[in-house]
Formats: structure tokens, C-alpha cells, sequence
């Protein structure tokens, strides 16, 4: 398998880093031997544009600078596709998963295989909330793993729950769960 | 200590870290006494996550949390002369701060474990990675081992209390990690378990110590008389790093398959330019010079790990038949000839009568990126240079002119 690169797109505060950094730790669950997950080196300010990345293959990766051409862009804000060019970079037939209640085709992107499923509705029902917002992080995870066979739900749940152990782990999983269920192309 | 045996496989943990919490997984493992440090990023989780051990009852280790850097590495020098294993961290602005008291630190011999999350120094501020704050202490006395992974940071950081507190060396050392780059990227991490790594490196000996019933005073004054005398002894101490690092890392070999050596070559058997680097810029390049070998184009990395002691004679050994070496920095030396790293490899090749070309590039600073497409730039032009046989003493890439 060629080395995988996955781009997050989200705003300060969302959660996009820690995503990133499950993915990669679910990754090594699946038996990958090379993982990455690493934020954007600039300036976070919380409700700003951010961005985090994900490496994952089967072989060690050596590459360390920030990802330009992604085969996967996961966006947990779809508000921030009207801000930036989310498919920047973003290989041939590469995939594109958004947190929205739209389908795919009303997203209306210029490339890439699109997702959809409603992260925000998911994390409401679930009281998936910090200071009383809803915290989409961990349905993406799910969504992801539905859009692209790459990590088993199993395992993405399994580093939910070991994160946030006990009843908060168990509504993010559920989360996730319901995210995987819902997620269409 | 007991021998050292082949950890199984059902015996290690395997986990997600950063950086920074792979160094302080090792710390937590390596049974320190005392560690000091103030908190600065991107070095600060080496030592929030230490607390936390420490909180738990997880380390037994005295914990110091002094109200600046300057008294950080005196409350380790301070500690270190007791007989205790110490370790600190630091970055930038808090390793300048230290700048005094590391000359101490090693010219009183104390094998003093300093992690650093290599970082740029101000100003402008800037939180970001470049090298420029471990090369300004090059000469301080202080080993530097720049690290280009996780693992190897863990591994590295692990490895170094055995290097520091042999006999033939006492001297402190600073591992060196990528800030951001490297010390907040989640990797897959395996770890020891703590009894093999309280094994491998057994209890600190102490050659000499401060004890109330023995008193003794260490680092007083020396003048005309004896000073320059210190100075010699500390460099012969640096002369026998080499061997007894080399016998670490067989010990370390033996128990987990890994070893690193003072550089690693990568495809340079039959390379006619050789890249010059080290920490993720070496990675990088390793990755790239995959793609340029499936051109055709003989490319090799000669990924450095010790800056110091530099490993003169074995480096010149690798690059001595390439037509050229690229250096890749992330340092300025202003208004020097060239800039640290391209300095210490041309003194190197300076009296060999057939000599590569050296090729410096100045790059990442303030931790700006260095994609492949960096590496590929400077490859590129060396091939220019080569052909009209001339090369500038150094340029700088990627910034805007």
C-alpha cells in the first residue's frame, strides 16, 4: 500500500488535532507500522481555520515536513468551505469527507469523491458537547472509516474509549458509531 | 548489572506518543533522583507529562520546579555533584537562559541529561524549529545528539544516562528533537519494559561526590595555573565518547535489535552526491533520495546524530569519493564564511587532496517547511554547480528575497 496522507480541516477548538492524533494511534491498532499525526505549525487561535495532518502506511515513514497533496481531506466544518479551497492539493480520485447536512452533490466541490453525513446532529442527540457546543471530532473518525476502509470502526472506537475512558468514551463511540452508519457518498 | 538480553516482543508496549511524551516516557523509566526545568514550549510536555508521573507516585524522583532556566541546570549541576541521576529540558530562549551555568555543568563533569525541542531564537518571537539555539552551545562542552524520530528519541534519550555517566566520559548531553516538527507528532512508539531499562542502566556511580562527612569543593577557582589544564581534560573526555558510545549501543542493540551509530548512511554506497543533514530534515531526505534513485540518480543521506564530538574521520571516510555534499542547516552564522554544520564538514575534507564539493543551503529557519520539493531544489542546483565546477560557500532557500 503507498503511503497514505490525510489533511483535517476544522476551527480552533473542534477538536481537529486530536483527530488526527486518534486516527494515527487506530492506525497502529490495524497493524500499520507507519504513523503520523502532527498540527499545522502556525499560529491556533480558537474559532480560526485550522488545520492538522495524518500519515499512515504500512511501511516507516521517513517524510516530515506538512502534507500538500492529500488523498484524504476530512472537513469538520463545512463553513470553512466557502473560506478556503478544502480540495487544494488533493490527489486524482481522492476522497472528500464533510461534517454537513447536505449531500454530497449540493457541496458542490470542484474535485474529489465526497462524503456526507451530519456530525453536529450526531454530537447533539449523543450530548457531545464542550462549554455547550457540539464537539464533531470523534464522528468524523467514524465517517472516516466508513469513506475509506483504511481503520476498522472496532479499532477507532477501541482508542475513543481508551482516551476518554468511562461514559464520556462510550457516548463518543457511539458517536462514532452512528457517524459510520450515516456517512454516504 | 545483569546481562543484557533480547526483550520479547509480549514484553514491550506499543504506543502513539509525541515527541516530547516519548522523551518523558524514557525520563519516567530511567529512575532519575532529580530533574529541574522551567516550562517552555515546545518542550514544555516533556516535563508536564514528568509531573504527572510524578504526581501519581508513578517515578520516585524529586521533582524541582525553579523560576527560571539559569537556576534549572544550577539545581541539576547542584543535584548531579550528590551523586543523583538528573535530567533536564529546555528550548530557545530557556537554553540561552542557561548559557552560563551549561559551560558549568560540563566543566565540572556532570553527566546531566538535557532533552531540547530545538526551537528558534527571538527575535522576532518565534515559537518554531530552526537549530539555531543547540548550535550557539556547540561549544559549551555538552555532547549533542540530534534525533530524527520518536523511537529514536526514546531510544536516544534512554542510551544517553549510560554514555554520560561512564567513567571515561562524565560529561552532560543534550538530545535534540525537532520542535513541533517532531515534538508534537504522534508516532508509533515501542517502549521497554522499565525493569529491562533499569537493568541496562543500572544505579549511577558516582567517581566523586559532595558528602557532608567527606567535604570536599568542586569548581572552584583556577586561574593562570591550572584552568587551561580543565580544559584539556574535558577535551579528552569528548576523545572517548566515540568507544564508549559505540558500547552502549551494542548493549542497547542486544536488548532491542536497534542501533543507530553516530550517523546513519542511507544509499551511499555508490552515491556521487551525498546529502549532509540531520534530525526530520534527514528524513525527509531519505524519502526524497527514494524518488531520485528511481531516475536513476545516485543519491545518498548521510543523516548526522552527533554534532558533538563531531565524528571527523568516519564522516570523511563516507563522503570522501562523492563529487559532491549537500549541506542542509537550519542555522545562520552571521557573517561567517558559511554556517555551522557546512563549517564543521569542510575543516573535515580540508586536507584531503581530492575533496567533494560542499554545497550549503540554509533552510527551515524559524520552522519554515522543508517539503521534499526543498530537497529536490538543492539537488538540482548542485548538479549546476557541478558542471561549471563552482559553487557558492553557502545560500539560503526558501525565503522570500
Amino acid at each position: 500500500m503507498p503511503m497514505i496522507e490525510i489533511r483535517w480541516h476544522g476551527r480552533g477548538g473542534q477538536g481537529g488535532v486530536t483527530s488526527a492524533e486518534l486516527l494515527a494511534k487506530a492506525a497502529y491498532i490495524d497493524g500499520y507500522i507507519g504513523v503520523q499525526a502532527f498540527p499545522y505549525f502556525g499560529a491556533e487561535r480558537r474559532g480560526a481555520p485550522v488545520k492538522a495532518f495524518t500519515r499512515i502506511s504500512d511501511k516507516e515513514i521517513n517524510v516530515r515536513s506538512q502534507i500538500y497533496t492529500p488523498d484524504i481531506v476530512a472537513v469538520l466544518d463545512a463553513g470553512i468551505v466557502g473560506l478556503i479551497d478544502v480540495t487544494e492539493g488533493l490527489k486524482e480520485n481522492g476522497t472528500v469527507i464533510i461534517n454537513t447536512q447536505k449531500s454530497p452533490n449540493e457541496m458542490n466541490l470542484k474535485k474529489g469523491h465526497v462524503y456526507t453525513y451530519d456530525g453536529t446532529g450526531i454530537a447533539l442527540k449523543n450530548g457531545l458537547l464542550v462549554a455547550g457546543l457540539p464537539v464533531v471530532n470523534t464522528t468524523m473518525l467514524g465517517a472516516f472509516a466508513k469513506a475509506t476502509g483504511l481503520i476498522k470502526l472496532e479499532s477507532i472506537q477501541q482508542v475513543i474509549r481508551k482516551n476518554w475512558p468511562g461514559k464520556v468514551g462510550d457516548k463518543n463511540a457511539l458517536g462514532a458509531q452512528e457517524a459510520y452508519d450515516t456517512c454516504t457518498d | 548489572m545483569t546481562a543484557v538480553k533480547r526483550i520479547p516482543k509480549d514484553q514491550i508496549a506499543i504506543e502513539g506518543l509525541t515527541g516530547d511524551a516519548a522523551i518523558a516516557h524514557a525520563l519516567k523509566q530511567c529512575d532519575l533522583d532529580v530533574l529541574a526545568a522551567y516550562p517552555i514550549t515546545p518542550q514544555t510536555i516533556i516535563v508536564e507529562d514528568y509531573q504527572k508521573f510524578a504526581a501519581n507516585g508513578e517515578v520516585h524522583c524529586r521533582v524541582i520546579p525553579v523560576e527560571s532556566e539559569h537556576s534549572a541546570m544550577s539545581a541539576c549541576i547542584g543535584a548531579s555533584a550528590v551523586g543523583a541521576r538528573v535530567a533536564t529540558a529546555s528550548a530557545s530562549a530557556g537554553l540561552a537562559l542557561m548559557w552560563e551555568i551549561l559551560y558549568c555543568a560540563a566543566s565540572m563533569r556532570m553527566p546531566i541529561i538535557f532533552t531540547v525541542a530545538n526551537r528558534a531564537l527571538s527575535g522576532p518571537i518565534n515559537i518554531h524549529n530552526d537549530w539555531s539555539d543547540t548550535y550557539g552551545a556547540r561549544d559549551s562542552g555538552f555532547i549533542q545528539i540530534y534525533t530524527q524520530s520518536c523511537q529514536e528519541a526514546y531510544d536516544t534519550t534512554i542510551m544517553a544516562f549510560k554514555i554520560a555517566e561512564d567513567h571515561k566520559v562524565l560529561l552532560p548531553i543534550m538530545v535534540c528533537i525537532d520542535g513541533f516538527i517532531l515534538s508534537h507528532n504522534v508516532e508509533r512508539v515501542e517502549m521497554l519494559p522499565t525493569k529491562a531499562v533499569e537493568n541496562f542502566l543500572g544505579v549511577r556511580e558516582p567517581f566523586i561526590k559532595l558528602d557532608p562527612d567527606n567535604p570536599i569543593t568542586m569548581g572552584p577557582l583556577a586561574l593562570t595555573d591550572y584552568y587551561f589544564e580543565f580544559k584539556e581534560q574535558q577535551e579528552r573526555a569528548m576523545e572517548a565518547v566515540p568507544e564508549v558510545f559505540a558500547q552502549v549501543e551494542t548493549d542497547f542493540e542486544k536488548m532491542t535489535g536497534r542501533r543507530y551509530g553516530m550517523f546513519e548512511e542511507y544509499r551511499t554506497d555508490d552515491a556521487e552526491i551525498i546529502i549532509f543533514t540531520h534530525s526530520t530534515p534527514g528524513g525527509t531526505a531519505k524519502a526524497t533520495v527514494d524518488v531520485l534513485r528511481e531516475k536513476g540518480e545516485k543519491v545518498g543521506v548521510l543523516r548526522l546524530r552527533m554534532f558533538r564530538p563531531f565524528p571527523t574521520k568516519e564522516i570523511v571516510e563516507v563522503v570522501k569519493n562523492a563529487k559532491a555534499v549537500i549541506v542542509f542547516e537550519k542555522c545562520r552564522s552571521f557573517g561567517a564564511p558559511s554556517n555551522p554544520l557546512a563549517l564543521e564538514l569542510r575543516t573535515a575534507l580540508y586536507d584531503l587532496e581530492k575533496r567533494p564539493m560542499v554545497v550549503d543551503f540554509v533552510i527551515g529557519l524559524g520552522g519554515r517547511d522543508c517539503p521534499p520539493t526543498t530537497i529536490v531544489e538543492g539537488y538540482e542546483k548542485t548538479k549546476e554547480y557541478l558542471k561549471k565546477g563552482k559553487a557558492p560557500l553557502y545560500e539560503t532557500m526558501g525565503v522570500r528575497k
